[in-house]
């Protein structure tokens, strides 16, 4: 049991800072470079990625191994993993508008934005790869949503300094993003010696 | 309700390649902009993959247009593309297996471009056939185009080499083929791209009011 728990959370610590997804797999970047100008929308985002890829993972894992492993339709997991993320997506956007009208308005507009994005859909497939079992997809949806909203206010912290700073003019926007974000990947890379799975 | 395209099929190629461009001026699809462009190997791959995907689902919305519902259109969209991608997963996987192995996930990622998605939207959900997949290609290629700049510069400066072979004799930067690195290439090009497009600009209004100099940069 020890040794499930501290795995469970080695793939935690692993997920959010080792192999942060948005720092050293570069996945999530569209949303990473396009919602971090505020420091409340990052915080927002954070929140509904966690919650929506730990339950994606979830769901996943049980479509992938009680279903499709089975049948041995396997090639068909990209399909089956956006639908199951689409429909999900999907549904909790109907049951929060009508369940909680208040959270919906703060978090909707993000649960709209996520369906189709690879940091999603990267959980499963990369989950499915590496056959996780249950408690581990969660551990490592979990993880990895975490990193992702850690990235994301790290980020927004930054850009909101720059917003008042004087970048040369060819740099603004998006190009002083990215030379910020190669910064912070430099001092992320201290951490990898931290945990090896 | 069929909509003519006004540009000839030759703008549409540079229109994707230039002033559309996916990675340097939409800014978006970055992922595998960084992710696979640490070698000119792996960065061409991908965006050979990215050109097929873009062109066939380009293709195959544009001849299915008139049989798809408005309102359930995003479902077929992502049918589509998902079916496209896993075409293209399975036969890198079986043609290429060692590059295969470094970007395996990213190929599976296509299918989350928000970069063929709007080409869909905007484009081949509207237009003919023919005239859609030219634009799938010209998306494609500017994809292509800009993946094989990045990791041209990311394998020369980083590792002294191109295609795998070696080529420079001096120590590399070790740091451009790290992922600190890619962000930073990617940061620095788009810069001067956003630089050029500025100095061009100005070169051109300056030719306008000064006919009898054209194109000189006077300040």
């Amino acid at each position: 049991m020890t040794t499930d728990s501290t795995k469970l959370f080695e793939l935690i610590i692993a997920a959010s800072l080792t192999n942060n997804f948005v720092f050293t797999r570069y996945l999530g970047l569209c949303i990473f470079f396009g919602v971090s100008k505020k420091m409340e929308t990052a915080l927002g985002m954070g929140i509904t990625f966690t919650a929506v890829m730990m339950i994606s993972a979830a769901l996943s894992w049980v479509v992938y191994n009680l279903v499709m492993l089975p049948l041995d339709i396997t090639f068909l997991k990209i399909i089956v993993f956006i639908g199951i993320i689409a429909a999900f997506v999907q549904a909790s956007d109907t049951i929060m508008r009508k369940m909680s009208p208040g959270l919906y308005y703060k978090l909707g507009i993000y649960l709209a934005l996520i369906s189709t994005n690879c940091i999603i859909l990267a959980v499963p497939l990369i989950n499915a790869d590496e056959q996780y079992s249950f408690l581990e997809s969660l551990a490592f949806g979990f993880g990895s949503g975490i990193g992702f909203a850690l990235a994301l206010i790290i980020m927004a912290s930054i850009r909101e300094k720059i917003e008042v700073a004087d970048v040369p003019a060819p740099f603004k926007g998006m190009p002083m993003a990215f030379i910020v974000t190669s910064m912070i990947a430099l001092a992320f890379m201290g951490l990898s010696g931290l945990i090896t799975i | 309700m069929e909509q003519q395209s006004e540009i000839s099929y030759w703008d549409l190629i540079k229109r994707g390649i230039f002033s559309e461009n996916t990675i340097f001026k939409l800014a978006i699809s970055l992922c595998p902009a960084i992710a696979v462009t640490s070698s000119l190997k792996t960065g061409f791959l991908m965006g050979v993959a990215v050109l097929f995907v873009q062109a066939m689902v380009n293709t195959s919305i544009s001849a299915m247009r008139q049989f798809i519902h408005p309102r359930i259109r995003m479902p077929i969209f992502m049918l589509v593309i998902s079916g496209w991608v896993t075409v293209t997963d399975m036969s890198m996987a079986a043609f290429a297996p060692a590059a295969y192995k470094q970007m395996g996930l990213y190929v599976q990622l296509i299918v989350a471009f928000a970069s063929i998605l709007v080409g869909i939207e905007m484009f081949a959900s509207k237009q003919k056939i023919v005239a859609s997949f030219i634009d799938g290609v010209g998306r494609g290629l500017g994809f292509l185009v800009a993946l094989v700049i990045i990791s041209f510069f990311r394998e020369l400066l980083g590792k002294g080499s191109l295609w795998g072979y070696h080529v420079v004799n001096a120590k590399p930067f070790l740091i451009l083929v790290l992922p600190a690195g890619g962000f930073f290439a990617v940061g620095l090009l788009m810069g001067f791209f956003n630089w050029m497009g500025t100095w061009r600009a100005k070169r051109k209004t300056l030719a306008t009011s000064h006919p009898s100099q054209p194109g000189r940069l006077v300040t």
